[in-house]
């Protein structure tokens, strides 16, 4: 007697589809891999007092995308950006990120948070393993910290110990030829602050020893005058003054201490000065302020970064930030690391992402390098220079040496017990 | 770092060059503490509301001022818009929603200054953008600083300084000599009695609250070139205010000028001598006040 096949589904075929069903529901990304568009998802600041920067974090990912779409997407698929603002709160940035994986069907991550958040968002992705790229937060515990390792997150984003390094060295330059030994520091008053601070003034010690610091002061963050401050640091007579004040804080500071003349007083070293929100908002930018790059289009001096800087401006009508050019970067890491691994299986992704060096207008000498050993981003383009008060901002910007700061880097690692 | 440096404090009580110079620190940040505090009492002891949205018509105060700046050039402009726009927000904005809620819960009032914080910052962040401006010094007070007794003092906080004690002074005349000032006393003493003579207090009410919005506009145009303008910049502004108001006796204009006075003062020579402490120090001042003396320095007696 032979069986003959019922027609329709069969208990067999029905508990398949049942179980493709589960699996779709416990884990979309995989399910969904093979739709055409590819959906990358990105928590960022969009409200509050540093909306401005997740809002540049955006327009360059979208200037960037554009381009990726325009020349074929990512293996073929085209990228959808899914962007929510998580109001900087970390819980919020968290939440989201996983509503992007889990709901949205987003295959990555580009986490455009402050370092508070991004240790959030870097949690949702060792939990589900997702390719997540950090392109915001400059905490160097981030990558350093061996605890924080896991093979599906890079970080796209300068350092602070990398700029601690430089910024130290150009400054115990200039502290020697002039004889600077007096110091005062004047930055806000919260983690990053301290943090910033320390490891300046720790390097700068390093690299003149005879350097001194007389005075130090700690106004809140976002405190409105900072005048008892700017009499305070007076009073003390330093010959040299250090601060890592940023934004509206420190475009009131210098309002402020401009019509005491602090500024002709002693040499200001003010390291989020050269950021075009802060360059172009100042009405009575004072001269020869020392500070750090932070993005500035004419340096690195090639004319790659000079047109991304004003296909920029021409597009959003205003300079791009810091943020800019790190979430713009990380958007063509992607694209090469999906060329080199030939899908966008995020596993393989991750695997060429591993210690990849790619072409890049930011890069110290054309390309940066995503490091294999900890993830994070070296080699791109880091200095100091002096402010005028009109463009280009900072003219002649001293490049840092990747070299020595490879060398104090380790070092640093050993000192936290990182290595 | 040392958290308490009295040597630091006690060299500059000795030397005439740090004295001045902390001491008109002390005096600017006192005056535009007090602009904007003499309106919250003025306020509260008239129309007995505690206006939780102060702050704001410092904010407005600060942009109407750059706005009129950057249009006219003219700094005169600039305060005189600066004062005058808020004053006509301020009306607008007792008239409309303020006189709903007098002699209601203390809790609804509070809640509805409270929205209309949070609706103003988003109005100017509407208009302005999130991000924060400067408007930047006038060209007539880009000049070094004067050199008195060897204490520097920029000439721009003489100004400030100066148009801030000319409005302490004729509020505190008026208030004191002229009719209006009679009947505003009056209205904060007895409205029912006042009305039924039949002046009419709803204008009174009106006006009180322009002036009040005009004093913190008025702050805010003054300070405008030195801080930096954000939507929300009058909330640390508006918590000061209250410890001021706190200190000097709320509905006291007196106690409001020596209150701010006060706390420029701790917070300028506080930051010599205990720089890890200068904010502790105003609250710890007013804790003691109110320990001592439960109504301010110049507060009246409840009856």
């Amino acid at each position: 007697m032979t069986r003959t096949r019922k027609p329709g589904i069969s208990r067999r075929s029905t508990l398949a589809l049942m179980g493709a069903g589960a699996m779709t529901f416990s884990a979309p990304w995989v399910a969904r891999a093979q739709a055409k568009t590819i959906k990358i998802g990105m928590p960022t600041i969009l409200s509050g007092r540093v909306a401005q920067l997740g809002t540049s974090s955006r327009n360059a990912v979208m200037l960037e995308v554009e381009k990726v779409n325009a020349a074929g997407g990512l293996a073929g698929r085209q990228i959808e950006m899914v962007i929510r603002d998580s109001k900087g709160q970390p819980q919020e940035a968290a939440r989201i990120a996983r509503e992007l994986v889990n709901t949205d069907g987003c295959e990555m991550l580009l986490d455009g948070e402050a370092s508070s958040g991004s240790f959030a968002v870097h949690e949702v992705a060792r939990d589900l393993g997702v390719l997540c790229i950090h392109t915001c937060s400059e905490a160097s515990s981030l990558t350093a910290d061996p605890k924080q390792h896991i093979p599906n997150a890079f970080r796209c984003v300068r350092q602070g110990i990398h700029d601690s390094i430089v910024g130290a060295s150009y400054a115990a330059g200039i502290a020697k030829a002039k004889g600077l030994k007096k110091w005062a520091t004047c930055s806000p008053d919260y983690a990053y602050g301290r943090d910033t601070t320390g490891e300046f003034v720790l390097y700068l010690k390093k690299f003149a020893p005879d350097v001194e610091i007389i005075s130090e002061s700690w106004p809140k963050l976002f405190q409105p005058d900072y005048t008892e401050v700017v009499t305070k640091i007076l009073q003390a007579k330093p010959q040299a003054m250090y601060s890592c004040l940023w934004g509206g804080d420190l475009t009131s500071y210098i309002d402020q201490a401009n019509i005491y003349a602090l500024f002709t007083q002693m040499e200001v070293f003010a390291v989020n000065m050269a950021d075009y929100t802060a360059l172009t908002v100042v009405k009575n930018l004072p001269k020869g302020i020392h500070s750090g790059d932070r993005y500035i289009k004419t340096f690195p001096p090639t004319p790659e970064n000079a047109a991304w800087g004003d296909a920029y401006k021409a597009k959003y009508n205003e300079y791009p930030t810091n943020w800019s050019w790190q979430n713009a970067t990380a958007v063509m890491f992607l694209n090469e690391a999906v060329k080199k691994a030939g899908s966008t299986d995020g596993k393989k992704v991750a695997e060429a992402l591993t210690g990849l060096t790619i072409k890049c207008p930011f890069g110290a000498d054309g390309t940066v390098t995503m490091r294999a050993d900890d993830h994070t981003l070296v080699g791109y383009a880091i200095g100091w220079g002096t402010t005028i008060p009109q463009e280009p901002y900072v003219p002649d910007v001293k490049a840092g040496d990747w070299k020595t700061i490879f060398e104090l880097e380790a070092e640093w690692k050993k000192s936290k017990g990182y290595t | 770092m040392i958290p308490v440096d009295l040597d630091a404090l006690a060299s500059c009580l000795t030397s005439p060059a740090c004295l001045v110079t902390q001491t008109t620190s002390g005096l600017i940040i006192g005056m535009l503490l007090f602009l904007v505090a003499v309106g919250l009492t003025l306020i509260f002891g008239v129309l007995k509301v505690v206006n939780f949205s102060h702050g704001a018509f410092y904010m407005f105060g600060a942009y109407f001022a750059m706005t009129a700046y950057q249009l006219t050039g003219s700094f005169a402009l600039a305060i005189l818009s600066g004062a005058v726009g808020t004053a006509i927000l301020g009306l607008i904005f007792e008239r409309v929603f303020m006189s709903r809620v007098y002699g209601r819960d203390v809790l609804m009032q509070l809640l509805v200054c409270y929205a209309f914080v949070l609706i103003f910052d988003d109005v100017v962040r509407m208009i302005w953008g999130p991000e924060f401006k400067s408007m930047g010094m006038p060209a007539a007070f880009q000049v070094p600083p004067l050199f008195i007794a060897g204490g520097v003092v920029p000439p721009y906080y003489l100004l400030l300084i100066g148009v801030a004690l000319a409005a302490a002074v004729v509020l505190g005349l008026g208030l004191a000599r002229s009719r209006i000032g009679k009947v505003i006393r009056a209205a904060a003493h007895n409205p029912g009695m006042v009305s039924a003579l039949g002046i009419n207090t709803g204008l009174i009410y009106g006006g009180v609250f322009a002036l009040g919005g005009m004093l913190a506009g008025l702050a805010g145009a003054l300070a405008a070139p030195v801080r930096s303008l954000t939507p929300g910049m009058g909330f640390s502004v508006l918590i000061e205010s209250f410890i001021v108001t706190v200190i000097g006796g709320m509905g006291s204009i007196l106690g409001a000028l020596i209150g701010a006075l006060l706390i420029g003062l701790i917070r300028s020579f506080g930051s010599l001598g205990f720089p890890l402490f200068t904010e502790g120090l105003m609250y710890l001042f007013m804790v003691i006040v109110l320990v001592s003396r439960p109504t301010g320095l110049f507060g009246k007696e409840v009856a």
